[in-house]
């Protein structure tokens, strides 16, 4: 039995942030001040969540029990090694990207900036609390105060566009967790009493197989935040968001938490042994190859940065749903590590997006031409975040792709491992062509000057002022993405820290 | 004597007195007549209060009227069921009163002021009688007076629609209340009684004579029209709509609940649950309406471009839910009926009364001319917000507890049907409210918009506000009494437990428990 400690640390955790909102509202006349709760809070938060790292290491779960609203009702929060594994990412990242929100937001002079920092700092608060739930109740919970927390940061441009696009996010993501994850839960909680989690899962032999599939197929279709398809076109829509909020919320706190819930309800209220007697995660897992296929193929198409890495997004957020759909220790792994390790690439590569819209206004990947000569530290550091993508070492999306593959090996599915073999040549092959245009093409200017020349040949006439010369986002945007990027890196060489928590859930499920 | 014990007369007897006084004070001063219906509906609130709280020490209070032993006499008979109900319409009454003042001063004549708080005060007689009352004679009597302070209070507005929604409602509610009286004679033949306890000890051996199921045919359709259970509902959406916003708010907060209680003690105190099982499919019947009230409700407040319209077409699928839970028969679902009878008077007393601070800043009853209103009166649409979310059914909101109970119960009741059916009516009322809130905060005011679609403007003499963007919120006199319905909405989804533990102790009772 594992040793439980009693700690509000949990709810600190969630609440951190949810203080530092109301000092923001208060202090909405001082930038500087306002910033400083955001700034403050983030790290705060991070303390926490280490703070409790400690004694889930040692085996121990952290249980706090906040209220009971009715019988089955509970707010009730648990830490064990796959929630500070979540919280941990995220928190982290939260740092980063609040350092690059203020940089983002600044150099824009973005309006509303009180509203965004707020919410986000709500969304983040969400996270945690998804993070750190103990049952299905409290994880549906947070999971709607994240969409709700989300959309204004979705609509803060307020343009039509905006306005149509966040409309879209949330009658997919409010609609599917209404009319599906509220249903299953509803029918977990009638054929059990419970709507614990546990490691073993909690609906074995509480209901006909018939029931069990179509309660699984409901959350599968209610956790529309994991963007697997056909419900992912959410997530291009909310690209319209400043790109923080693309990268902390679309690539690691919104996206990440529907595939932590979906890896909850797959092992903690499913429990493997059962989905493998049902046999249905075979059919998820075909599922999810089929998205990863068709979301890369879709990302060839896609000439807007954003929506390119969106598409990709909506592919590797598959991976860790075939990962653990697979039902096997390897596969489990992979797909815990991917949430991390896709995070870090992936949020380094929307920095690197937003820096080029900062520096240059271009959204576009057919403008980038010689765009690496212009911000070489931004294209190094998305350059890093390609090769975490496709999985080429020293980059840290090696390991998971590792792992994916060991664990096809075990549950003896080799048609997994042509999908990931395919969708590592789709990666390759969108990826990589960014990468060719920001080095290997020329700039928009050489190719002005070069005819300039031509055309002057003879006259003697001094070419103007057009040399590519190092432009660079704003100080605060870089040093956030050089940090993701070195992140990725440090991922490769010293992953043990974090497959060792991913190592501890596969010992508690399987 | 202890004068704890009168509290069942009192609640009724002070306030019907009132309602005259307070138009005589009101020659006197027209000021008066506020203050009157104010401190009345709080020491109804707080008798009512007394009252549930002996109920819940000591179980059912038979308070019989002048000493009359009942059968003969009338009794009134305070159980966990209607303990509640008293609490939630007294305290609506007075929360509704208390926001009334300037909202009747600007869209009721000045002359009329008196008369209205005497009708109001004649209203919450009628509701309060309605729901204590142990005999059904005397059940009649209430109900006639609370149709007939309804139509008036519809009408007094300066609207000309009013009239005619006043008119129509005039009709219905007449031929509800005769069918109720039909079915009242009809049981007084066969049994000789008109007390409620007693009809339910005497009619068993008569379940199977027509005259019974006549009777008993009467009293639900007459029930079902004043409750506005669909396809009867058609008074309503007028009535709703033209009503002077407070009519509007206290009108689907209250007294279509108090329909509903009825309906539940016609079809489970006077009658028995075997009875409404085995004799009559009535259960199956209203099973079956409940579900389209819910599915049309919903899908009719989507097309609906008046603010006032669409909650009250929204009235009439949460109708639907209350009816829905207390026909599985099923002690789950039937708290979930009961507890929604409070949860919903929240929720649409919170969305009504910010409707009317919206016609009292600017006139605008039009979904369109809400765009941009976040700036103008955050608290009365935060106030909205709380309300449109409780609707949708977001966790720690009621709307989320009832429909927790409501599904849960017709899991447990084996009717999987019903499940889709709830979260679909969830998500049409999140696609109709959604649309709301998002213009709310997210598009700019509109001002080009607002001489067409405002209403009172033209006929308003006493608010001259310019239609602007900056803050100017709704007086505080209107403000609190909408907040503190907003806080409740979320009190009560976090506390549920409170008025769950009475609704639970009901349902229980209704079903044949102890």
């Amino acid at each position: 039995m594992v040793e439980i400690v009693h700690s509000a640390a949990p709810l600190c955790a969630i609440g951190v942030s949810l203080v530092a909102v109301i000092l923001m509202v208060i202090s909405k006349g001082y930038p500087n001040l306002r910033e400083f709760w955001t700034i403050g809070a983030s790290i705060l938060k991070f303390s926490i969540v280490v703070s409790m790292l400690p004694t889930i290491l040692d085996g121990k779960v952290i249980e706090y029990s906040l209220y009971s609203i009715l019988p089955g009702l509970d707010i009730k929060f648990r830490v064990d090694p796959m929630g500070i594994f979540f919280a941990l990412t995220a928190s982290f990242l939260w740092i980063i990207t609040s350092f690059y929100s203020i940089g983002y937001m600044r150099a824009l002079k973005e309006h509303a900036q009180t509203r965004y920092f707020s919410f986000f700092a709500i969304a983040l608060s969400a996270t945690m609390g998804v993070a750190f739930s103990a049952n299905l109740f409290t994880t549906f919970l947070f999971y709607e105060l994240i969409t709700l927390s989300t959309f204004p940061l979705v609509a803060h441009t307020e343009t039509p566009e905006a306005i149509k696009s966040s409309r879209r996010y949330i009658a997919y993501l409010l609609g599917t967790s209404i009319a599906f994850q509220l249903s299953a839960i509803f029918l977990t909680y009638n054929a059990t009493g419970t709507l614990e989690f546990s490691n073993h899962g909690i609906l074995a032999g509480k209901a006909p197989d018939m029931l069990l599939i179509i309660i699984f197929i409901l959350f599968m279709a209610g956790i529309t935040k994991a963007a697997m398809m056909p419900f992912h076109s959410w997530l291009p829509a909310a690209m319209v968001a400043p790109t923080p909020v693309s990268a902390l919320l679309h690539a690691v706190a919104v996206v990440k938490t529907g595939v932590f819930v979906l890896l909850k309800v797959i092992l903690f209220v499913f429990g493997v042994d059962l989905l493998s007697k049902l046999g249905v995660g075979t059919a998820l897992a075909y599922f999810a190859s089929f998205t990863i296929i068709v979301a890369s193929f879709i990302a060839l198409r896609q000439d807007n940065l954003k929506l390119r890495l969106a598409y990709s997004t909506i592919s590797q957020l598959s991976y860790v749903v075939l990962a653990v759909a697979l039902l096997t220790p390897g596969g489990i792994t992979a797909s815990i590590m991917h949430i991390i390790i896709h995070a870090f690439g992936k949020i380094t590569l929307f920095f690197a997006a937003g820096a080029i819209y900062v520096a240059t206004r271009k959204t576009n990947i057919s403008e980038l031409n010689g765009i690496g000569k212009q911000m070489p530290l931004t294209m190094a550091a998305f350059t890093i975040g390609v090769l975490s993508m496709i999985g080429v070492p020293p980059a840290a999306g090696f390991i998971s792709k590792w792992y994916m593959i060991s664990g096809s090996i075990e549950a003896r599915q080799i048609p997994f491992i042509i999908v990931i073999a395919a969708s590592t040549i789709l990666n390759a092959c969108y990826f990589l062509p960014i990468v060719y245009t920001a080095y290997f093409k020329r700039h928009d200017n050489e190719i002005y000057n070069e005819e300039w020349r031509m055309l002057n040949k003879g006259y003697g006439m001094i070419n103007l002022n057009s040399e590519v010369r190092i432009k660079e986002a704003p100080p605060l945007m870089v040093v956030s993405l050089i940090l993701t990027a070195i992140g990725t890196l440090v991922l490769f060489f010293w992953p043990s820290l974090f497959l060792e928590l991913a190592r501890m859930v596969v010992g508690v499920v399987i | 004597m202890n004068i704890a014990e009168h509290f069942p007369a009192l609640v009724i007897v002070i306030p019907l007195l009132f309602a005259l006084i307070t138009w005589l004070a009101g020659l006197i001063n027209r000021a008066f007549c506020w203050v009157i219906a104010l401190t009345i509906t709080f020491l109804c609130f707080l008798m009512s209060f007394s009252i549930l709280n002996t109920v819940m020490h000591t179980g059912r209070i038979s308070y019989h009227m002048g000493a009359w032993e009942p059968p003969w006499g009338i009794e009134y008979a305070i159980d966990y069921l209607n303990g509640f109900v008293l609490v939630v319409v007294s305290f609506i009454a007075f929360i509704v009163t208390l926001y009334s003042r300037k909202s009747v001063g600007l869209e009721i004549d000045e002359e009329k002021s008196p008369a209205f708080y005497s009708l109001y005060m004649l209203l919450f007689t009628g509701l309060m009688g309605m729901t204590i009352t142990g005999d059904i004679f005397n059940l009649y009597v209430f109900i006639e007076i609370t149709s007939l302070s309804g139509y008036a209070l519809i009408a007094i507005g300066r609207r000309r629609n009013s009239l005619m929604a006043s008119f129509n409602y005039l009709i219905l509610g007449t031929i509800a209340a005769t069918f109720i009286l039909i079915g009242i004679g009809y049981l007084y033949m066969v049994t000789g009684s008109l007390n409620m306890a007693d009809l339910r000890e005497k009619l068993p051996p008569l379940y199977h004579s027509r005259v019974v199921l006549t009777a008993f045919g009467f009293f639900t359709v007459g029930l079902s029209l004043k409750l506005a259970l669909f396809p009867l509902h058609i008074w309503l959406p007028n009535a709703y709509t033209y009503a002077p916003s407070v009519v509007s708010a206290i009108m689907a907060a209250t007294s279509t609940k108090v329909g509903a209680y009825a309906m539940l003690r016609i079809l489970f105190t006077v009658f028995k649950v075997e009875f409404d099982l085995n004799v009559v499919p009535v259960t199956k019947i209203l099973l079956v309406l409940s579900c389209i009230a819910i599915i049309a409700g919903s899908i009719l407040a989507i097309s609906q471009t008046n603010i006032k319209r669409m909650l009250a077409y929204s009235s009439v699928g949460q109708i639907g839910y209350i009816v829905l839970g207390t026909t599985m028969a099923n002690q789950t679902a039937m708290t979930g009926s009961i507890i929604h009878i409070l949860n919903h008077a929240l929720m649409k007393g919170t969305l009504f009364l910010v409707a009317g601070c919206v016609v009292y800043k600017t006139g605008i009853e039009d979904i369109s001319g809400l765009k941009g209103m976040g700036q103008k009166m955050p608290f009365s649409m935060a106030a909205f917000t709380v309300g449109a979310l409780s609707m949708v059914g977001v966790p720690l909101t009621v709307g989320f507890i009832s429909k927790w109970y409501l599904a849960t119960g017709a899991l447990k009741a084996g009717m999987w049907f019903i499940l889709p059916i709830i979260l679909i009516s969830s998500l049409l009322s999140a696609i109709y409210f959604w649309r709301i809130i998002e213009g709310i905060y997210f598009a700019p005011a509109v001002s080009s918009q607002h001489s067409e679609v405002s209403t009172y403007r033209s006929l308003d003499h006493h608010n001259p506000h310019p239609v602007s963007r900056s803050r100017d919120d709704a007086p505080p006199g209107m403000l609190i009494p909408t907040l503190i319905l907003a806080g409740l909405c979320i009190f009560f989804g976090i506390a549920a437990y409170i008025p769950v533990s009475v609704a639970e102790k009901a349902a229980n009772m209704l079903l044949g428990g102890t």
